[in-house]
């Protein structure tokens, strides 16, 4: 009878959760050039330029080029898109997307909840009409997305002083990082065990029998780390080379779309 | 019998806790907060488009267009929307939220009516403040848009555990909850930004 209860309970924890039927491009980098528009040398420029917009800041922008829309208006898939990559920290919700669509002739910039004050609405079409749009009517579609990163790049480094103070906060951060999450988990863990301990040495002073251990299912639940995973909160994804991630960051439909 | 005993002090709580959480005693009141939350996101873009009409009105005025008609109108349609609120306790009243809906969906038309009569006007339409204008308030729309969606995920979220086993239990025994109404479009592609034609 309890047998049974506590498989139902622990068959409980394993409802499914929904998924998204849409499809997106991996996040394979800064720069997602799903429609083949850049060659090889401007994948690698552009990356760099965001690099280091992301060391001097820690906002993520990410280039995407894509096929097609699936039949989605582009503002609908870009802010899908920018959620389902996850760009920007988890806290501050600072990451930006540069979409370009060729087969339908759009271009959007997608702007994190984060960056919203910044990157406003104005901007960021003042960014496509001014910047973009010129080079992709005359049919410089690198050199329309260079344009709009670099102008992307221009608004959201922060000044010097301010870079500094972030410098330094993030250098504290990674110190702190592992030792904090650590710490916790290690106190609520020899929190449990006492209690344990301390119960079943109060059982067996009654009884004056020892207690036989491993008798009966004990379920025990942490906290889980689930900040500290992928995505996390204090995950700035890419140093040079490595793997490049979202930090979790949202999006909420910020930024402006053009075409040419 | 000891063994029993044992079982009694230390599984028993936890089985309890885990048969409450599971019976919705929290998560049924967590949901509801985060639909809630959401409508409160719907309504704050709202206002805040709210607040970029009078800017627009005021732009076009300035320009000294002659669309007293359709000013007045939009002017008339954003003072009646701003007056229907509907507070997060009323989201279970779908007549409420109904009413919510139709006044936003009216100043929705007299938007979309006064920027396309603005189309007439060349010079407006390279206006740097109007282009601004126009930008933004197609990013509102957007948010609009986006903000919706987040909150109906929410609410079916809500509605789909309060009327599903286990959480139903809790739902209707402890909490008394009620479905919440999700938003709806009144009329087909009223919720759609103004359709808005840089002109190449």
């Amino acid at each position: 009878m309890l047998r049974r209860l506590l498989l139902i309970l622990s068959l409980l924890l394993f409802i499914p959760v929904a998924t998204q039927a849409q499809t997106f491009p991996k996040l394979t980098g800064r720069v997602v050039d799903d429609a083949a528009l850049l060659s090889p040398a401007q994948e690698q420029a552009l990356t760099d330029k965001l690099a280091a917009l992301e060391k001097q800041s820690g906002r993520q922008v990410v280039v995407a080029t894509l096929r097609d829309l699936q039949g989605y208006d582009i503002s609908d898939y870009g802010y899908r898109l920018g959620r389902a990559w996850g760009l920007g920290s988890k806290e501050r919700n600072d990451g930006a997307l540069l979409i370009v669509a060729p087969s339908e002739r759009k271009i959007r910039i997608e702007v994190g909840y984060g960056l919203e004050g910044i990157m406003t609405d104005a901007v960021s079409s003042q960014i496509i009409r001014d910047d973009i749009r010129p080079h992709f009517k005359a049919g410089d579609m690198p050199g329309g997305i260079e344009a709009g990163v670099d102008a992307i790049g221009k608004l959201l480094s922060l000044p010097p002083d301010e870079a500094r103070a972030f410098a330094a906060q993030a250098a504290a951060k990674q110190r702190n990082a592992a030792d904090d999450g650590g710490g916790f988990m290690i106190v609520f863990w020899l929190f449990v065990i006492v209690i344990i301990v301390a119960a079943m040495a109060s059982g067996r002073g009654r009884k004056g029998q020892r207690y036989r251990g491993g008798s009966g299912p004990i379920i025990l639940w942490g906290p889980g780390d689930s900040g500290s995973g992928w995505g996390g909160g204090s995950g700035w994804g890419g140093s040079d080379g490595g793997g490049f991630s979202g930090g979790g960051g949202s999006f909420g439909g910020g930024g402006a779309s053009g075409d040419w | 019998m000891t063994r029993l005993r044992h079982f009694r002090l230390f599984l028993l709580p936890l089985l309890g806790a885990f048969a409450l959480s599971a019976c919705g005693i929290n998560s049924v009141p967590a949901a509801e907060e985060v639909a809630k939350a959401k409508w409160a996101d719907v309504q704050a873009q709202y206002q805040r488009r709210s607040n970029l009409v009078g800017n627009l009105v005021a732009t076009v005025k300035a320009a000294g267009k002659q669309e007293q008609d359709t000013l007045v109108k939009v002017t008339e349609a954003r003072a009646k929307a701003t007056s229907v609120q509907v507070n997060a306790a009323d989201l279970s009243d779908p007549a409420k939220v109904q009413q919510f809906q139709q006044a936003q969906a009216q100043l929705s038309q007299g938007l979309g009516r006064l920027l396309a009569s603005v189309e007439a006007y060349p010079d407006l339409k390279t206006n740097q403040n109007f282009l601004d204008l126009q930008s933004q308030l197609e990013g509102t729309e957007n948010r609009i848009a986006v903000s919706i969606r987040d909150y109906n995920e929410a609410v079916r979220a809500y509605n789909t555990r309060i009327r599903t086993f286990p959480d139903a239990i809790g739902a209707k025994i402890i909490h008394g909850a009620k479905p919440m109404t999700p938003f709806q479009a009144t009329t087909p592609g009223a919720e759609e930004a103004p359709k808005v034609d840089f002109g190449n």
